[in-house]
C-alpha cells in the first residue's frame, strides 16, 4: 500500500485492513457522522480499500453546511445594518444565501469580521460600545461550550450590545432522524469524536438500542477510522448493536462536565431546521431567557425574507447520505470552491469540498491515496 | 471549528474572572480560554477548539494530532489575527 507510513503505525493499519477484509461477509452500510472524519475517509482512500461490499456513506456533521438558509439570509440583513459589526467562524462568510454571501457584504462596505473565538467579539463589543457587536454562533456541541461562555460572560460583564445569533445543532437527534427517514440504508455508525469529548457517550447508548444500530465514537486520523469501522463490522456481524468508545484517549464516558454545565445555563434544547434535511425535532439550542437581551433575533427585526435554494444543489441528499456528490450534475463544472452552489462545497468539513480537494471526480479512478500495491 | 487543534500552555492567567492561557501551536501563539480545563498548568498540552481549551493530551498524542492536522489542512483557523 502507497502512502501507508504516513499513518502513525503502518502495521496496525494493515492489520485493520485485514481483520476487516476477514470480519465481513455480507453488505454493510456505515455512516461517518463528523464532516472531519469524511476528509479523512478521502484524502487517505480509505474507502477504496476496504470491501467492495462495505460501503461508507458521508453524514451531515458540518455545521456550516446545515445552517439553514433562513439564517443565513437573517445573517445577511443584520450584517448589512449600518451600526452592526457582524462576526464569524471564517467558512461561514463564503455560504451562499438567497441575497448572495456575506464576504460580498463585506466587499461592500459592511462591518464583517472573521474572529477565532467568540471571547474575541466579546472583546470587540466592550471596545466599541456605540456598535452592535453579533456573533454568529453555529456550530455542534464543540463550539457551544465557547459560545455559551461568550454570551455568559456578555451578560456579567452588562455588555448590552453583544449578541447571539444562534443556530446551534446537535448530532443525536439529527442520528435518530436519519435512522427513522423512510429509504434509510445506515446500519451502524462512526460517532462523532470530538463532540463527545463534550458531550460524552450516554446520549449514544439508548440510540444504539432504540434502533438497533452499533454506534462506535470514533477519532480522526485513518488508523482511527479504519479500528471505528472494525469495530462497527465486528458488530453489525454479530447481530450487536451497542456504543463502544473507539477514542478512549479523548472521550471521557461522562463528557467536561464543566462544558456541559455552562451549556446548560446559557441554552435550552428546541426544534431546528437544518438546510437540506429539514427541521428536526428537539436538535438544537436556544438561548435560554435570562439572555433574550443577547438574542439577536429578538433585538433585530427581520421580516420580508424570500428564500431561495439552488435549484441544481444536491446537498440535501449528500447530507442525508442518499447521494455522493458526483452523483450532482454541477459537481466541478458550475460548482466548485471557487464559485460554490451550496455549503458542502465551501466548508472545510463539506463532502462535495473533500472529493473535490482530492479529485473525486468520478465514481471509481485511481485518485485513491492510499491504494493496494 | 469541529477538530480541535492541540497546543502546549505556554502561561496561565485570569482576565475578566477568566481563567486564560497563552497557548502555543507549533510556534503560533493564541489566547485560550481554560476555563473548561481548570486543573490546567502551564507546560501541558491542551485540545483547543475555537479558543477554547476542551480537554487534555499527553505531548505524544499532542505531536501526533498536530502533524495530523496539517497534513489535512485543518490549521487555517489558527491564521486569523485577534482583533
Amino acid at each position: 500500500m502507497k502512502y501507508l507510513d504516513e499513518y502513525r503505525d503502518a502495521d496496525s493499519a494493515r492489520k485493520l485492513v485485514d481483520a476487516i477484509r476477514r470480519t465481513v461477509t455480507r453488505p454493510w452500510t456505515i455512516m461517518e457522522v463528523c464532516g472531519g472524519q469524511t476528509h479523512t475517509i478521502v484524502k487517505y482512500g480509505l474507502d477504496r480499500i476496504l470491501p467492495d461490499t462495505l460501503e461508507l456513506v458521508h453524514g451531515p456533521g458540518c455545521p456550516v453546511c446545515v445552517t439553514s438558509l433562513e439564517t443565513i439570509d437573517k445573517a445577511h440583513a443584520i450584517a448589512s445594518r449600518p451600526n452592526v459589526t457582524f462576526c464569524s467562524f471564517g467558512d461561514m462568510l463564503r455560504i451562499p444565501g438567497s441575497y448572495g454571501d456575506l464576504l460580498a457584504l463585506k466587499a461592500q462596505g459592511s462591518d464583517v469580521r472573521i474572529v477565532y473565538s467568540p471571547l474575541d467579539a466579546v472583546s470587540l463589543a466592550a471596545a466599541n460600545p456605540n456598535r452592535q457587536v453579533v456573533f454568529f454562533a453555529i456550530g455542534f456541541e464543540t463550539t457551544a461550550p465557547p459560545n455559551a461562555m461568550a454570551v455568559w460572560q456578555a451578560k456579567r460583564r452588562g455588555l448590552k450590545n453583544f449578541s447571539l445569533l444562534v443556530s446551534h445543532v446537535l448530532v443525536p437527534p439529527a442520528m435518530a432522524a436519519i435512522l427513522s427517514a423512510p429509504g434509510n440504508r445506515v446500519q451502524g455508525f462512526l460517532g462523532p469524536g470530538h463532540v463527545c469529548t463534550v458531550m460524552g457517550c450516554t446520549e449514544y447508548v439508548p440510540l444504539a438500542k432504540q434502533f438497533g444500530v452499533p454506534i462506535v465514537i470514533t477519532g480522526f486520523e485513518p488508523i482511527d477510522m479504519l479500528e471505528g469501522i472494525l469495530r462497527c463490522v465486528q458488530q453489525l456481524e454479530a447481530g450487536q448493536a451497542e456504543m463502544e468508545n473507539q477514542y478512549g484517549r479523548a472521550v471521557r464516558h461522562e463528557g467536561n462536565p464543566a462544558a456541559k454545565r455552562l451549556i446548560d445555563e446559557a441554552f435550552e434544547v428546541c426544534d431546528r431546521k437544518w438546510r437540506g434535511v429539514g427541521a428536526i425535532p428537539q436538535s438544537g439550542y436556544r438561548l435560554r431567557p435570562e439572555f433574550h437581551d443577547h438574542d439577536a433575533e429578538r433585538i433585530f427585526e427581520i421580516d420580508g425574507l424570500n428564500t431561495q435554494e439552488s435549484a441544481v444543489c444536491i446537498s440535501g441528499l449528500i447530507l442525508q447520505g442518499l447521494k455522493k456528490p458526483h452523483d450532482c450534475p454541477a459537481f466541478g463544472k458550475q460548482c466548485t470552491p471557487q464559485n460554490p452552489l451550496g455549503a458542502t462545497m465551501v466548508s472545510a468539513e463539506g463532502a462535495c469540498a473533500a472529493y473535490f480537494a482530492y479529485g473525486r471526480h468520478q465514481l471509481s479512478g485511481p485518485t485513491g491515496v492510499l491504494e493496494h500495491a | 471549528m469541529c477538530l480541535g487543534i492541540p497546543g502546549k500552555v505556554v502561561e496561565t492567567y485570569r482576565e475578566h474572572d477568566m481563567l486564560m492561557g497563552k497557548v502555543d501551536f507549533g510556534g503560533v501563539f493564541k489566547r485560550v480560554c481554560l476555563e473548561y480545563v481548570p486543573q490546567v498548568q502551564p507546560g501541558a498540552y491542551v485540545i483547543v477548539h475555537v479558543g477554547f481549551a476542551l480537554n487534555t493530551i499527553d505531548e505524544t498524542e499532542a505531536q501526533f494530532v498536530f502533524d495530523f492536522l496539517e497534513r489535512m489542512n485543518h490549521l487555517d483557523e489558527l491564521k486569523v489575527p485577534a482583533p
